[in-house]
């Protein structure tokens, strides 16, 4: 019976080892050789190279900010969400999920015409006189992109740990003299710190990999990490240089992570939602 | 007595359109152990909240130690709670919860670590300052809850049936603990809980409520021995009530006889609810009784047996020592003293008691 169960699991571990543990081992080899296929450093240490350095920087930051910019907007959503009656939490967090169903190219081919010199939002400024803005082709316009895209990910967790908190944890505390700040910040803002980092790490891994979203919305101005790994590989044809980038960047997502679980005394609840 | 500390004026609250406190009045004294006593939707959690502040009344004011305190938060109040499910914050450890409120009213650290020092003994849990919540016990958990609350002096305590989710032997073991403190601290706990035998156990002074209007107020021995109403007299403890009718002065008749009583007062052939404990009847020979039946049912209950006889259509419960067997013929027999008359529910609110039995 036992053998016969595990028989189940084959399709996913053919699968596993063929699309993640290959290619990774190929990544690996790729980054460490040169084109002859001998031994080198020098794709990874590439990244040291300006151009490359200054599009780490980019991603680095533009990742930052979306995940600032999700996290501002999210928590105090998902506070306003709790405080609401269930059926109604339920249709509002459906509002938000929404988009989610929706193909990924599709929205972000819908923010390219919103934010264009002709688009609608450029049009709204004009009529109100601010003056068209550029918008599309720039770091801001990336950013957009990027919170718009992964907004979900950040408001699902936080939501999900604070509808966890007891009301009577809440009255305990109210109970022994606490204030409105003090319930925030010493209930509330500890309590849900697990759907907090799960957050994070949801919207700042997939932001500081991402380069559809920069190509499409940064119109090959805004040169992310990510894009240059990609026009490593498909343009310059060099799959040494690209898989060199790629095991740095790979650090750096892997560092992140363990950075931010560092700082969640329980992991119970991130990551899952 | 001790002088009133807290007085509820003329209360009432409703939520969606349901009356859950209708015209409430009461008041607790200083340094009493009061209980609310009833069954679930009675009202007495609503009150114990409206003490806490974490509801606020339709109409009524609440009045501490004489002030109007009816429109204050629960953090402006000098009352804490022990909440049912203990509602300790699980992202502190032991001492860092009972210091919360000693924290908030920005003690000195020496005397917080003093303060939860002796909190912790005062619960018997010495050494447990760093220990985390999730490391605890349901019962450890309680006694914290109850540090983290009496750790701030509270002039009273507001306890919502804090041992309702703890194990029989342990609910009677914090049941002494809790007399204990309370003799120790000299402070007022107000106690909510649906059951009978910890009210009776722990309280100076009972209150039985029954859809949001107290039905009797007084000492355990007074509530046991004499229900105001046939709803008291049956929620607490086991009761055999059987319709009568008051023939005259110290005569009653019900299911076909007539007995002596000692209730006067009642008027000529007024209806009435005829009332009995179980462990005042006696079962003697058939014709020495006031009536005669057959055993239906004896269940051993450890400190007695609980027997039901079917004697003139109704089924009576009794409790004794002695053994009878099932389908034994037996009389009853009861003195006048121990049979209780009460008037027939006129009021809506009475009538109320007989749709929940």
């Amino acid at each position: 019976m036992n053998k016969f169960r595990k028989l189940f699991a084959g399709p996913y571990i053919v699968w596993v080892i063929g699309f993640t543990v290959l290619p990774i081992l190929m990544i690996l080899y790729y980054a460490f050789t040169n084109a002859d296929g001998a031994l080198t450093l020098q794709n990874v240490t590439a990244i040291a190279e300006p151009i490359h350095f200054k599009a780490l920087l980019l991603s680095l930051r533009l990742a930052l900010e979306c995940t600032v910019i999700c996290l501002l907007l999210s928590y105090p959503l998902a506070m306003i969400l709790n405080g609401l009656k269930i059926k109604k939490q339920s249709f509002v967090v459906f509002i938000f999920v929404l988009p989610m169903w929706m193909n990924f190219m599709l929205r972000i081919l819908a923010w390219q015409m919103l934010l264009s010199n002709n688009g609608i939002i450029n049009s709204i400024l004009q009529t109100l006189g601010f003056g068209g803005i550029q918008i599309l082709n720039t770091p801001t316009a990336v950013v957009f992109g990027m919170v718009y895209d992964f907004l979900p990910f950040m408001i699902l967790p936080i939501y999900n740990s604070m509808v966890k908190i007891r009301k009577d944890v809440i009255e305990a505390a109210r109970d022994l003299g606490a204030n409105n700040g003090i319930v925030f910040f010493r209930i509330i803002v500890p309590l849900t710190m697990p759907g907090v980092i799960s957050g994070i790490i949801m919207v700042f891994v997939p932001a500081l990999t991402s380069f559809v979203i920069s190509d499409l919305l940064g119109g090959g101005k805004v040169l992310l990490i990510g894009n240059v790994i990609e026009q490593s590989f498909i343009k310059g044809m060099n799959w040494n240089l690209g898989s060199g980038l790629s095991i740095v960047l790979m650090i750096f997502v892997i560092a992140s992570m363990a950075f931010m679980n560092s700082h969640s005394k329980e992991t119970e609840g991130a990551a899952v939602w | 007595m001790g002088k009133k500390l807290i007085e509820l004026q003329n209360i009432n609250k409703s939520y969606n359109g349901t009356q859950i406190l209708d015209d409430l009045n009461i008041y607790f004294n200083e340094n009493k152990f009061l209980t609310l006593l009833g069954p679930s939707g009675c009202g007495k959690t609503t009150t114990l909240r409206l003490i806490g502040g974490f509801e606020t009344p339709d109409s009524g004011r609440i009045l501490f130690d004489g002030k109007d305190i009816t429109d204050l938060a629960p953090n402006e109040r000098k009352v804490n709670t022990v909440f049912q499910k203990y509602a300790l914050f699980s992202h502190m450890t032991i001492a860092e919860n009972i210091a919360f409120g000693l924290k908030i009213s920005k003690k000195s650290k020496a005397y917080i670590n003093d303060k939860v020092k002796y909190a912790l003994k005062l619960v018997n849990l010495d050494g447990f300052e760093n220990r985390s919540v999730d490391s605890l016990s349901g019962g450890q958990q309680q006694r914290i809850a109850i540090a983290r609350a009496i750790v701030n002096e509270p002039k009273v305590l507001l306890l919502d049936e804090p041992l309702g989710a703890l194990d029989l032997k342990l609910r009677q073991d914090m049941q002494y603990e809790l007399i204990r403190l309370k003799n120790e601290l000299g402070i007022t706990f107000i106690y909510v809980t649906h059951d009978q035998e910890e009210a009776l156990t722990m309280s100076d002074t009972i209150a039985v409520m029954n859809q949001g209007y107290i039905q009797q107020i007084g000492s355990p021995e007074d509530i046991y021995n004499e229900p105001c109403n046939a709803f008291v007299a049956d929620f607490i403890g086991d009761s055999n009530i059987i319709d009568g009718v008051m023939l005259e002065d110290r005569l009653v008749s019900f299911l076909g006889i007539r007995h002596a009583c000692e209730d006067v007062g009642f008027g000529h052939n007024q209806p009435v609810d005829v009332v009995i404990r179980p462990e005042d009847i006696e079962l003697v020979e058939p014709s020495e009784g006031f009536m005669a039946g057959d055993i239906t049912s004896v269940i051993f209950k450890g400190v007695h047996y609980e027997i039901e006889v079917m004697a003139n259509r109704f089924e009576w419960l009794i409790h004794t020592t002695e053994f009878f067997s099932v389908g034994a013929h037996v009389g009853l027999k009861v003195i006048p003293f121990n049979i209780q008359i009460m008037h027939k529910p006129e009021s809506s609110d009475e009538k109320a008691v007989d749709t929940n039995e």
